[in-house]
């Protein structure tokens, strides 16, 4: 048993390190530090940095292009960005669709949409989750009609992150509304959003953020050629499609990096004349979430080097899932607290790039609560955490 | 990274569950604690010619084992099964009796082998009735008069002190009364008219005793007054060892909670068919996991530098606290009225998880341990 990384790994580590060192623009290791909103362009210009380096398309084996790493490298990778307050990868078309379509898609289709989601020729976002079927994703009712030699895609996608930013969705129909199980009838499609029917609205979410929208799909003719893999077996592809949503679950270097920021806050905060990291009861509660994080960060590891000798990590990734999200939340609460009053002021236009106004408090305060309210959803998002227990009741503890 | 035992620990730890699952029946557990002894002496002899106990020591000393590692993996299985024989004071005493014979001073008899082999018994007497949890708390005096040390005090809840033929004690030199400088580790014969004992069975299961010493002779194993960083590398093994007999233990509540409901039927259902005990099963199976997690990391550091070995263990120790009060009360709870019965199996190990939170510091003392390891870490980083 060695719990630490072996030489391979610290040397991939170092690479991509100093790599961060050297090429990432303070602009925007900047905008991430102040949780200053990123643009469409911001995303792409930090995508065409990773791909000039060869650290795009995570997921993708080399032959696609991709990188081939393994998890630990992965995971390494993305302690790394977060450390050195890089931004992050759109997910939706590098590390959901791709996967995908490099094991369900056509030739033609590979060869068409691999390349164009490497060079960012196309932004992709998700249409899943519905306004009534959220938990219960199978229960979906947009549909997809064949007409001639189209398809006619109805119906309204919800919680769509980057709507707003993309040009193509990848979109889950029935096209068997006789199915005998709701899984049986559903497709998975490619449609481009420039075609008419196709409207996007955004949802604000609880802190007056817009990330997230409302995509309605009314008449939506795709051309035929636009399923990927079979007609009414779409629901293997977007269940293997989430396993790669669930990638990086554990949030390890995130939650880290949020312990890192509380430590920082509560140096500089004072409380009874004392620093409040002094505090006994607030020092017992960053101690907790502190010694979950490490058992967290070895289970992650054990969970990574068990997949990496040829084991599925299959459930345990919910295990990682709930506690990754128990902390994380955790560690947002501790934040909000150690900002004291200051945590109420809240300046949207401090997010706005080129902001340099006085902040009424500690600059860290302005995004305390807003980070706190936002992440919420993580509890909800990719599966809730009572549906990750549903999965792991069923498939690790068999009742 | 690489989390695979490797093929002769491996061995042990089946050797070990085998041998358990196959001879130490609960029964077997019950009949030991009521004896006079504490533990079945006979089943002793067969666990040290297993070499279970030889697992624990270092080679030098003549076993071998005694990695942070070894510790985990045989304690693990001893918490599985349940088993009370005195395989924690054996690996206490023996690490300050091991660090005397590499430093080769002073010739003695071959304590630790003769300890080994079941031919002696020892126990390690350290906590004080006024400690609380504090490792440093030595009230015991130690006294040089001539070439003799003479120990006087109060030793409390000294795991199968009531049987052991030697006893290693620590006292004091010098200096105020939890100060780390001024203590020492001494051999002392339990034999001694200077050593009075009156032995306890505990709640969940292992002898304990209070011991007085009054100018008992002891035989120093390090350097009188400065023995504590000894004394803390012995107390850190005896806390992973202790996790990891809770994450063992832990384990067949787990299962037999798991077992039970799928077995037992109400409103003609099995009551795992109800999502709220599902829920709460797998709040269980996470915490386990975290506690499993978090005992491998303080195994894999016990030999590390002193800060990242005693900011893991105290990890450890504060988790195994929260993780072992919950699997507990919730193995019982799940269960319902059968739990709280003498005859079935599941309560036992619940009380020994619960107990162990009692055992070198609660979960609220690493706690506040571990906050303060962690701020000397940092300090030490910016320095």
């Amino acid at each position: 048993m060695d719990l630490s990384y072996s030489p391979e790994d610290l040397a991939f580590q170092a690479d991509v390190r100093s790599w961060l060192k050297e090429r990432l623009p303070v602009r925007l290791s900047d905008k991430v530090k102040k949780g200053t909103r990123l643009t469409r362009d911001d995303y792409l210009e930090w995508h065409a940095m990773l791909r000039e380096r060869g650290f795009l398309a995570q997921m993708w084996p080399v032959e696609h292009g991709g990188t081939g790493w393994s998890a630990a490298q992965k995971a390494i990778f993305d302690e790394e960005i977060v450390a050195a307050a890089a931004p992050r990868v759109s997910p939706f078309g590098l590390n959901m669709l791709g996967p995908v379509l490099i094991k369900y898609g056509s030739e033609e289709q590979k060869d068409y949409y691999l390349p164009r989601i490497l060079n960012d020729d196309d932004f992709w976002c998700q249409g899943y989750s519905e306004p009534n079927s959220g938990s219960d994703l199978a229960s979906l009712k947009t549909t997809a009609v064949k007409d001639g030699d189209e398809w006619v895609i109805n119906g309204q996608k919800t919680w769509t992150t980057f709507a707003h930013f993309a040009d193509n969705i990848f979109v889950l129909a029935r096209t068997d509304p006789d199915a005998a199980k709701p899984q049986e009838g559903i497709s998975f499609f490619l449609v481009p959003m420039n075609l008419p029917g196709v409207e996007v609205r955004p949802i604000l979410t609880l802190e007056g953020e817009h990330e997230v929208n409302e995509v309605f799909l009314t008449d939506v003719r795709i051309p035929l050629k636009n399923i990927v893999g079979e007609q009414n077996k779409g629901w293997t592809l977007a269940k293997y499609l989430l396993t790669f949503e669930r990638t990086g679950i554990a949030n390890v270097g995130n939650n880290k990096n949020s312990i890192k920021g509380i430590k920082a806050a509560a140096r500089s905060q004072v409380k009874n004349g004392k620093p409040l990291i002094d505090d006994p009861i607030f020092a017992a509660k960053l101690a907790e979430v502190e010694i979950d994080l490490k058992a967290l960060e070895v289970f992650n590891n054990r969970t990574i080097a068990a997949a990496g000798a040829g084991k599925a990590p299959g459930a345990e990734s919910s295990l990682l899932k709930i506690k990754g999200t128990q902390i994380l939340q955790e560690t947002n609460d501790l934040m909000r607290r150690a900002c004291g009053p200051y945590a109420a002021p809240d300046l949207p236009q401090a997010f706005d790039e080129g902001w340099n106004g006085e902040p009424p408090g500690p600059e860290y305060a302005l995004r305390a609560a807003r980070k706190y309210f936002n992440n919420r959803k993580t509890s909800i998002y990719g599966g809730s955490n009572e549906i990750q227990r549903n999965i792991v009741t069923k498939a690790i503890l068999g009742l | 990274m690489d989390f695979e035992l490797s093929e002769e620990r491996q061995m042990l730890k089946d050797t070990a569950e085998r041998f358990i699952r196959e001879q130490y029946p609960i029964e077997k557990r019950h009949a030991a604690t009521k004896s006079e002894d504490g533990f079945d002496r006979a089943i002793w002899g067969e666990f040290c010619e297993l070499g279970l106990v030889g697992a624990l020591i270092d080679a030098e000393a003549g076993g071998y084992g005694g990695t942070g590692e070894d510790i985990a993996l045989v304690f693990e299985e001893l918490g599985r099964g349940g088993v009370v024989e005195p395989f924690l004071p054996t690996l206490l005493a023996s690490i300050p009796l091991t660090a005397h014979k590499k430093r080769g001073e002073v010739q003695m008899d071959d304590v630790v082998e003769a300890a080994m082999e079941g031919r002696t018994h020892l126990a390690f007497a350290h906590t004080e009735p006024d400690a609380y949890y504090a490792e440093t708390h030595v009230e015991t005096s130690a006294e040089k008069i001539g070439d003799d040390w003479e120990l006087t005090g109060r030793k409390a809840v000294v795991v199968n002190g009531g049987t052991a033929d030697l006893l290693v004690v620590t006292g004091r030199t010098g200096g105020d009364v939890s100060d780390e400088a001024g203590l020492g580790l001494f051999l002392v014969s339990a034999s001694s008219p200077h050593v009075e004992m009156v032995s306890h069975q505990s709640i969940d299961g292992p002898h304990v005793a209070e011991i007085t010493l009054n100018k008992a002779n002891g035989k120093p194993l390090g350097t009188p007054g400065s023995d504590w960083p000894l004394i803390e590398q012995t107390l850190a093994a005896g806390t992973l060892a202790v996790c990891a007999e809770a994450v063992g233990a832990m384990e067949t509540c787990k299962d037999m909670t798991l077992d039970y409901l799928k077995e037992r039927k109400q409103f003609g259902k099995p009551i795992g068919s109800n999502q709220v005990l599902q829920h709460r099963m797998v709040d269980m199976l996470l915490e386990l996991e975290q506690a499993r997690s978090v005992v491998m990391l303080a195994a894999n550091t016990l030999e590390a530098d002193r800060l990242t070995r005693e900011l893991n263990i105290s990890a450890a120790k504060n988790l195994i606290g929260r993780a072992g009060r919950l699997i507990a009360e919730e193995s019982i709870q799940m269960h319902g009225g059968v739990a709280m019965t003498w005859e079935y199996a599941v309560p036992h190990f619940a009380k020994r998880v619960v107990m162990i939170d009692h055992l070198f510091g609660d979960s609220d003392h690493h706690l506040q341990r571990f906050a303060e390891l962690s701020r000397e870490a940092e300090a030490a980083a910016d320095a």
